[in-house]
């Protein structure tokens, strides 16, 4: 069993798993999209529904990674599991990003669906409030320069935070939305026709591989980032001229 | 395909997912190369000054 928590082994195991990572998630993307786009209209929306094989994993993820999140928070302050503030740190910038997606393909769907690109309802506005939070949380890791420091208080703010995932599950349901209720992760089942269904969750599956690429290479950076921070120090302290040229954040690198 | 309805909409969204993505990949690849320029560089500098 390779221990995960060694940053020297964690990067061997990236190096080998991340080329057929991103084999299977260019594969994934591949038969997704060609299903998305051969699937039958929506007999309502017509190929307006096309756009869901995109928003829906985009906004599947934006909650996802706030979960991934809490519990590398969760590895900070309680366990001090060596990588997990960096993981966290990782994931801000692509949960963002995930978010981003899923607010501006929702907007480009319900203006010819609702009239509208934007209401302030209940799921709208609590996913706008996550975007933010994942905005505030690469500020406050860029803003405070000690990482244990700025790793602590990213890992409170992120626990604070995660009372927002609820309110986005079930805001379609504690409140009247525009927005539509959930058809997929239901009690009853899912609500969808299954020649709409399997294209959405093979995009999902493909989105959430990439999500994990991306993640496992952005931690791989981090570990690079310290790295290099820690040899830095040790080249000044021994006096080397060229130490600065290397800083993280300096003009050499 | 221009007559189907609502084409703009699709299209945009499709593209703006693309390109969020591709910024996602291009910065942490940008990163990583930037990362391991500068390691690479650091530890040949240490290594010529250790020869010295």
């Amino acid at each position: 069993m390779v221990n995960l928590a060694n940053p020297t082994a964690f990067l061997a195991v990236t190096r080998r798993a991340l080329p057929w990572l991103a084999l299977a998630t260019a594969a994934l993307f591949a038969v997704g999209l060609w299903m998305a786009f051969l699937a039958p209209p929506d007999y309502q929306q017509g190929e307006t529904v096309k756009i869901m094989y995109i928003h829906v994993p985009a906004a599947w993820l934006s909650s996802f990674i706030y979960v991934v999140m809490t519990a590398a928070a969760l590895g900070t302050l309680v366990w001090r599991h060596p990588l997990a503030d960096a993981a966290q740190k990782a994931a801000a910038p692509l949960g963002a990003g995930f978010t981003f997606i899923c607010l501006v393909t929702g907007s480009l769907w319900g203006k010819p669906m609702w009239g509208a690109f934007w209401v302030w309802d209940a799921r709208l506005t609590s996913v706008l409030v996550l975007f933010i939070l994942y905005l505030g949380l690469v500020a406050l890791w860029r803003s405070i320069e000690d990482p244990g420091r700025a790793a602590r208080a990213a890992a409170i703010l992120t626990l604070v935070g995660c009372v927002n995932l609820p309110i986005i599950k079930f805001s379609v349901d504690w409140w009247n939305t525009l927005h539509q209720p959930a058809s997929v992760f239901r009690l009853g089942g899912p609500t969808i026709a299954p020649e709409l269904l399997w294209p959405l969750l093979i995009m999902a599956l493909a989105f959430t591989l990439l999500f994990v690429v991306l993640h496992l290479m952005a931690i791989r950076n981090e570990i690079l980032r310290r790295r290099l921070a820690r040899l830095t120090m040790l080249a000044a302290a021994e006096g080397d001229a060229l130490a600065h040229r290397f800083a993280p954040g300096g003009s050499g690198a | 395909m221009s007559e189907i309805p609502h084409i703009g909409f699709i299209v945009a969204a499709y593209l703006v997912t693309a390109v969020a993505i591709l910024v996602m990949i291009g910065a942490i690849v940008i990163d990583y190369r930037r990362l391991s320029r500068a390691l690479s560089l650091l530890d040949a500098a240490r290594k010529g000054g250790d020869g010295q």
